[in-house]
């Protein structure tokens, strides 16, 4: 993963609450064995209709917004099956941060093990991010991992909260394989204590 | 030392990291086709080996035809199934592949191959994980992110889950079975009842039942929301394993023996919570709603949901029987079916299909049912076969299948078409589990197999057996 302390990206506003897994990617899609390649298939269905064309009303798929990284959206996003393919759906699409005023518990773990940064602010502060991201885009903010804030060129800042492990990882761009690996001793010490029956006989 | 419950034994034993976060070595990891893939792509792109591949196996089982092997027409599915075959060459993990004589689906062989032995950590991309719990051991299912995780470093973070006591006293009536009273247990604590918790299943009932009858018990307790069942291993659970493939021989056999014995809750120990149910009150089940915890006994009927307490069992109630097309107050026994499946993880071992056979001996599938019995693996196949309960399938009209998840999670080319209504011995009746709008009803396998002959839902208890034959069978 790569590491990840500062970011700036353009903003999108999807103001609904409960986008769930299915939404974000639907069953049909998760028969593929790559974990590349599910951006073109993110929210497939609300940005193409059912002859696979594109819905022009659909945020996502207008001009001002070619370029966002940043989700601005409702509370419980990325409730329903814990398939990470979610998540490496909005990654591969070009985001890397979600704000929301709340995540399904597994959705916001998978973000954590992709790299994706999930910021959850108050209602209110969020209200007045979905206003300034509709009001002229492309606007922007800017995320500062290290000191916790999100924040904009126009007065605009806001301080949220993280696990610090996750932060650890984000800032070093480490997985939890990687952090795991750190004490590969401890692993060789304890695999070499394992009593023999608990390996299959040959 | 304080007292232990038997989950508190096996976690602590597996513990490596006990600072900042709880590190678990993890004992046995199995694989099938469908969660692997990107598991494996990850681990490439990162320049990462498979650090324990002689704890890893896998096998192929939710995509595979139960008809034509050979003859793989879903492009998609042969991908998948290919791609499993070049990860295991690649990185020396042993496959069980469609051919192999040993392949069958994931959970039903790590207990047959002697794989899953009492207090070993199991993990697998798959929730029905839990099954592997009737031997004692701890077994859970894991996201991707985490099978790549385990790949690498054999073992998993893990934070300490809750603990759950699901006593069962008294004697289940004839005809009762295990799938039944976990079908109970769903329908009195509900889908998230055990949620954060391992559950440790005790009782008089458990410890009379099989082992075929304990992994039915652990398998579906994921449809309660649970991380893991467990049963302690006792004589049962050592005569099952003993001259297993895998399972340890010799000195190790006897020092492993020595060990398992340790693993059971000690007098004194606590659960977070306990939950007490009577086998003997316990008639035979049939589900009705669109998830396990929707079901009634077989003299029961179909629920008004205005009789339901909450808003929100109201509202689900009302949105599964549209689903489902049922009028609320049908009688259960007045349902008619389209389809009969028996197999799938929960119910395809050789019990299973004993007991299915002993219903079917000397009757007909009605000429309104379309029936198919699929065993879970190539082992219970062949044992069946000896037996001669496969003569007794075909003789009753039933299809007699080569293993794999078959009917199970529509997948695969065994599946309903939309309104179709299926008796099914597996473990999920979601929307659209088992096809398009196909309508499942969950039951055990005797249930299923009288249903098959009647047409309709029928208790099994009222059978009239024909011809006594060799009666092996228990249930
Ligand atoms: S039989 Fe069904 S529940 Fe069991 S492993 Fe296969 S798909 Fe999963």
């Amino acid at each position: 993963m790569q590491p990840f302390s500062r970011f700036s990206g353009q903003t999108i506003s999807i103001n609904q609450t409960d986008i769930d897994t299915d939404i974000i990617i639907p069953a049909e899609f998760l028969k593929r064995i790559e974990r590349s390649g599910f951006g073109k298939y993110m929210m497939y269905y609300w940005r193409y209709d059912s002859d696979g064309k594109v819905k022009e009303d659909f945020p996502l798929n207008q001009e001002a917004y070619e370029n966002v990284s940043i989700l601005v959206t409702g509370d419980n996003f990325g409730c329903g099956s814990s398939r990470e393919n979610a998540v490496w759906a909005l990654h591969d699409y070009g985001f890397q941060v979600i704000i929301a005023p709340s995540f399904a518990d597994i959705f916001k773990n998978n973000c954590s093990n992709n790299g994706l940064l999930t910021i959850e602010l108050d209602h209110e502060t969020i209200d007045l991010l979905h206003a300034k991201s509709k009001a002229k885009p492309p606007y922007h903010l800017e995320v500062d991992i290290e000191k916790q804030v999100v924040f904009d060129h126009d007065g605009f800042e806001a301080t949220f909260n993280i696990d610090p492990k996750v932060k650890y990882k984000l800032l070093h761009g480490l997985d939890d394989i990687d952090l795991t690996l750190l004490m590969e001793d401890k692993i060789n010490e304890y695999e070499s204590e394992r009593p023999i029956y608990l390996n299959p006989s040959t | 030392m304080s007292q232990q419950t038997l989950f508190d034994k096996v976690w602590e034993k597996h513990l490596i990291e006990m600072e900042e976060q709880q590190l678990l070595f993890i004992d046995l990891h199995l694989i099938h086709e469908v969660t692997s893939p990107q598991a494996f792509s990850k681990l490439r792109e990162e320049g990462r080996l498979v650090r324990r591949p002689d704890l890893t196996f896998a096998t192929a089982d939710h995509i595979v035809p139960t008809g034509e092997r050979d003859n793989i027409r879903d492009i998609l599915a042969k991908k998948q199934i290919d791609f499993l075959t070049k990860n295991c060459e690649e990185f020396g993990i042993t496959l069980y592949d469609i051919d192999h004589p040993d392949n069958g689906i994931v959970h039903i062989i790590g207990p047959e191959l002697g794989l899953t032995t009492p207090g070993k950590t199991i993990v697998c991309g798959d929730s029905h994980t839990s099954t592997h719990g009737a031997f004692g051991s701890l077994a859970f299912g894991i996201g991707s992110s985490e099978i790549t995780h385990v790949l690498a470093t054999q073992t998993l973070p893990q934070k300490k889950p809750k603990t759950m006591n699901i006593h069962i006293d008294g004697q289940l009536k004839d005809y009762v079975t295990s799938k039944d009273i976990i079908l109970k247990i769903i329908q009195e604590i509900g889908t998230n009842g055990g949620a954060g918790h391992v559950v440790e299943f005790t009782g008089s009932a458990v410890d009379d039942m099989s082992m075929e009858q304990r992994m039915t018990l652990c398998n579906m307790i994921i449809e309660a929301g649970a991380r893991a069942g467990m049963i302690a291993p006792d004589e049962k659970t050592f005569e099952y394993l003993e001259g297993k493939r895998f399972a340890p021989r010799g000195e190790a056999w006897e020092e492993a023996v020595a060990e398992w014995k340790t693993l059971k809750t000690d007098p004194d120990a606590s659960y977070d919570k306990t939950v007490v149910i009577h086998a003997y009150e316990i008639s035979p089940q049939v589900t009705w709603g669109t998830n396990p915890s929707q079901g009634t006994s077989i003299e029961g009927v179909v629920p008004d949901p205005n009789d339901l307490n909450k808003g929100a069992d109201q509202d689900t109630a009302k949105a599964a029987l549209k689903y489902m097309d049922l009028k609320p107050l049908t009688k259960i026994d007045d349902i008619y079916v389209d389809k009969v499946f028996i197999g799938s993880c929960t119910n395809s071992r050789i019990e299973d299909l004993r007991v299915a056979a002993e219903v079917l001996r000397g009757y007909q599938v009605s000429s309104k049912v379309e029936a198919l019995v699929v065993p879970g693996s190539y082992h219970i196949k062949r044992r069946a076969e000896e037996e001669g309960l496969d003569q007794i399938f075909i003789n009753a009209g039933f299809d007699w299948r080569e293993p794999g998840c078959s009917m199970c999670p529509g997948m695969n080319p065994d599946m309903a078409k939309p309104g179709e209504r299926i008796a099914s011995t597996s473990n999920r009746n979601f929307e659209g589990r088992q096809g398009k709008e196909a309508r499942t009803h969950l039951v055990s396998p005797a249930m299923a197999a009288a249903t098959a002959v009647k047409g309709h839902f029928i208790d099994v208890r009222d059978w009239t057996f024909k011809e006594d034959g060799e009666k092996n069978a228990t249930f």
